[in-house]
C-alpha cells in the first residue's frame, strides 16, 4: 500500500477541517436551541440499530442508502442509519410512548451506501424536527414554518419553499384505474417532466379519455400559486379526494405566507420525493445554484405501524453542512493570546484566569515564542514589571 | 432579472437550436462556428450561452452550473435523467438509438459481445430482453467492431444508415427515437420559473410552427 492509497477517504465521505467545522457546530447548537424554543425535545439516537428497525416506513430506497453488518452478538444485521427519521419514529412509539402530541429533534452523522449523484456527499450531518399525533393541518403549517425559521436562522438567502401535495396523483392514479406498477412507473417518468414520454405513455396505457387528460396536464402545473386555481378548473369533476387535497395544500400555504410573507412559494402538483410512504402534504427549500434540495419533509401518517403504534406524523430535514455553506452564518472567532511558556510560579494561574474571562489562551511549547499563524493569536502574554500583562502582537 | 446561462452543443444540434432561441429573442453577438471561445454572450443581456461537449451538457444543468441545456434524448438515456427536467421536445436532430450486426448474419444465441459509447443504454436494454451481455466501451468507429469480431452487436444512433451499410452492417432492434430535449436544472426552474417558461413558451410555438407542415 503506498501512502496515497493510506491517506485517501472513501468517494463521497467528508471530513470537516477548522475553521469551518467550528461554524458547523456553532450552527448546529444554535438551531437546536432554536428547536428547543420551539417546544422539541432532542433525542440522540444510536449511529447503528438492527434493520428490522431502521429500514422500516420509508420505502424501498433506504435500503439500498444503508450500510449493512451482522451483529457478533445477536446475529442479526444492523444498519448503520442513512437516515434518523425511522428511529424517531421508534422512539416515539416505543421508547417514549407519550400521549398525544410530542415533539422530538435530532441531529448527527448519517451514512449513505450510495451517492445520488456525484458531487454529493455520503456522509451529511442531518438536522430536522418531527412532530407526532396531530393530524390537523396547523401540524403541517408548524413544521413548515420551523423549516423557514432554519433557514432564516442560518442566514440563508433566496429561499424557494416547493409545496406539493402526494394526494392528488394519488387520486387520479385511482380514478386512472392505475395499477401500483403503473403508479410507479409513471410516478417516475412525472420527475422528470419529459411532456413528450409522458404522452406516450398515457396513449399506450390509459384508455379513460378523460383521466388520460387529467393525467397529461399533472406535469405543466408546477409554478406559483395560480396554479391550484388553474388545477382546480382542469381536474373538474374529478374524485372530491383530489380537491380536499387542494384545499389542504391553499390552506397550508396561505398561513405559511402570512407568518413569512417574503418567503417564495412554489407548487409542483407532480414532484413528490418521498411519495411512496408520504401521506399528505409534501415540500422541499432550494437555494439558487443548488441542484437538490437542501431541506425537505412532509406528512407521512403510518410510520409508527411496524412498531404496533400507528402514529400521525409530520416533519423536515435538512443537511447541516450545505445550511452551514449557503447560510452567511458566520461565527465571529475572537483571537486568542499567545502565552509562551514560562517558569514563573503565577503563569498557570495568569493563563486559568484569562480562560474563565472567555479568552482563548494557547500556551506556547518548547521555547516557542511567537504563535503559528495557525493558532489565530493577535495578542501575547509577557511578563512586564514582575506582572503577567497582556499585548497586542 | 436573473443570469440565465443555457447550455449548448456545436454541430447539428447548435445549429439547430439558433433558430429556435432566436424565436424566443436570444441571439449570440458573434458567430459561434468560427470562434474558439466556449461563453458567448446574446441580444438578451441577462442570456449567456455555453458551448460543450455533447454528453457534459446533462452534467452542467443537473449541478446548477448551467440553468438550462439542449441535449439528445441519446445522451440524456445514457447519463440516466436523474436530476433536471425535460420539459421541451425540440423535435431536431431526430435519429434512432439501434442495435446493428453483420448484414445476414443470425443473431448470435446465448452471451454476446456488444460495442458501444452508451454502455448504461445498452445494460439496461439487453437485460430487459434478458440476454446476458458483455458491453465494450468504445469511443468511435463502432461499425469497425464487428467487422473485426471484437463484439457480436453494436448500439449506436443511426441516422440514414449509410455509414453501416458503407461497412456491412445491418440495423435490428430499436431501442428508442432519438430527438433533442430542453433541459432544465431543478432549482433554476423553480427560482427563475418566469423567465425559463417565457423562453419554453417561445421555443415551443417555433417548434410546433417549424413541425406545423409536417
Amino acid at each position: 500500500m503506498t501512502p496515497v492509497e493510506r491517506w485517501m477517504l472513501p468517494d463521497g465521505i467528508e471530513e470537516i477541517l477548522p475553521p469551518e467545522a467550528q461554524q458547523v457546530e456553532h450552527l448546529r447548537r444554535s438551531l437546536l436551541d432554536l428547536f428547543h424554543r420551539w417546544g422539541y425535545d432532542l433525542v440522540i439516537p444510536p449511529m447503528v440499530e438492527f434493520t428490522d428497525s431502521l429500514l422500516v416506513g420509508l420505502g424501498k430506497d433506504i435500503d439500498l442508502l444503508t450500510f449493512k453488518v451482522t451483529d457478533q452478538l445477536s446475529g442479526r444485521s444492523m444498519g448503520i442509519r442513512a437516515d434518523m427519521t425511522p428511529q424517531i419514529a421508534r422512539i416515539d412509539a416505543h421508547s417514549l410512548k407519550r400521549s398525544g402530541v410530542n415533539r422530538l429533534c435530532y441531529a448527527g452523522h448519517v451514512i449513505k451506501a450510495q451517492m445520488p449523484s456525484a458531487l454529493d456527499t455520503r456522509s451529511p450531518i442531518h438536522v430536522g424536527v418531527e412532530l407526532y399525533g396531530e393530524k390537523g393541518l396547523e401540524a403541517d403549517a408548524e413544521v413548515i414554518s420551523l423549516l423557514l425559521a432554519t433557514f432564516a436562522h442560518a442566514q440563508v438567502d433566496n429561499v424557494c419553499l416547493d409545496l406539493g401535495h402526494v394526494g392528488i396523483y394519488r387520486a387520479l392514479a385511482k380514478a386512472a384505474g392505475l395499477t401500483p406498477e403503473q403508479e410507479d412507473t409513471f410516478f417516475n417518468l412525472l420527475q422528470g417532466k419529459s411532456i413528450t414520454d409522458i404522452q406516450a405513455w398515457i396513449a399506450a396505457h390509459v384508455s379513460d379519455p378523460q383521466a388520460a387528460g387529467w393525467l397529461s396536464e399533472l406535469p405543466r402545473l408546477a409554478g406559483a400559486k395560480n396554479v391550484l386555481a388553474v388545477a382546480r378548473k382542469v381536474f373538474a369533476n374529478a374524485p372530491a379526494e383530489l380537491f380536499s387535497a387542494l384545499d389542504e395544500l391553499e390552506a397550508v400555504a396561505d398561513t405559511v405566507q402570512q407568518r413569512y410573507p417574503e418567503a417564495q412559494l412554489y407548487f409542483d402538483l407532480s414532484e413528490l420525493t418521498g411519495y411512496h410512504y408520504l401521506t399528505g402534504i409534501v415540500f422541499a427549500a432550494f437555494v439558487p445554484g443548488k441542484g437538490a434540495a437542501i431541506g425537505r419533509g412532509g406528512r407521512y401518517d403510518r410510520i409508527g405501524e411496524v412498531f404496533g403504534r400507528s402514529r400521525c406524523a409530520t416533519g423536515f430535514t435538512a443537511d447541516l453542512i450545505a445550511l452551514s455553506r449557503v447560510g452567511r452564518f458566520d461565527l465571529d472567532i475572537t483571537p486568542g493570546i499567545y502565552a509562551p511558556q514560562s517558569s514563573r510560579p503565577d503563569f498557570w494561574q495568569s493563563v486559568q484566569a484569562l480562560r474563565s474571562q472567555g479568552e482563548r489562551v494557547v500556551v506556547g511549547l518548547v521555547g516557542q515564542s511567537q504563535p503559528e499563524s495557525h493558532q489565530l493569536c493577535n495578542r501575547i502574554l509577557v511578563e512586564e514589571e514582575g506582572q503577567f500583562q497582556v499585548k497586542p502582537l | 432579472m436573473a443570469q440565465l446561462t443555457i447550455a449548448l452543443t456545436k454541430g447539428r444540434i447548435l445549429e439547430e437550436t439558433l433558430p429556435l432561441l432566436a424565436a424566443a429573442g436570444i441571439e449570440p453577438l458573434e458567430s459561434i462556428h468560427n470562434s474558439r471561445k466556449l461563453t458567448f454572450e446574446t441580444s438578451s443581456p441577462e442570456v449567456r450561452l455555453l458551448i460543450l461537449r455533447g454528453v457534459d451538457v446533462p452534467t452542467y444543468v443537473q449541478f446548477g452550473a448551467a440553468d438550462v441545456g439542449v441535449s439528445g434524448k441519446d445522451t440524456l438515456l445514457e447519463h440516466g435523467g436523474h436530476g433536471y427536467y425535460e420539459p421541451l421536445d425540440l423535435r431536431i436532430a431526430r435519429c434512432r438509438l439501434m442495435t446493428a450486426g453483420l448484414v445476414g448474419q443470425a443473431p448470435k444465441a446465448g452471451r454476446i459481445k456488444v460495442a458501444t459509447k452508451y454502455v448504461n443504454v445498452a445494460k439496461r436494454f439487453y437485460a430487459e430482453k434478458g440476454q446476458q451481455v458483455d458491453v465494450i466501451k468504445l469511443y468511435g468507429a463502432m461499425e469497425l467492431a464487428p467487422v473485426l469480431q471484437l463484439a457480436d452487436e453494436i448500439v449506436d444512433i443511426v441516422d440514414t444508415g449509410n455509414t453501416l451499410r458503407a461497412n456491412g452492417l445491418e440495423p435490428r432492434e430499436v431501442i428508442a427515437e432519438v430527438s433533442s430535449r430542453l433541459i432544465v436544472n431543478k432549482a433554476s426552474m423553480k427560482l427563475k420559473h418566469y423567465q425559463i417558461e417565457a423562453l419554453m413558451d417561445a421555443m415551443e410555438s417555433a417548434v410546433n410552427e417549424i413541425n406545423s407542415g409536417t
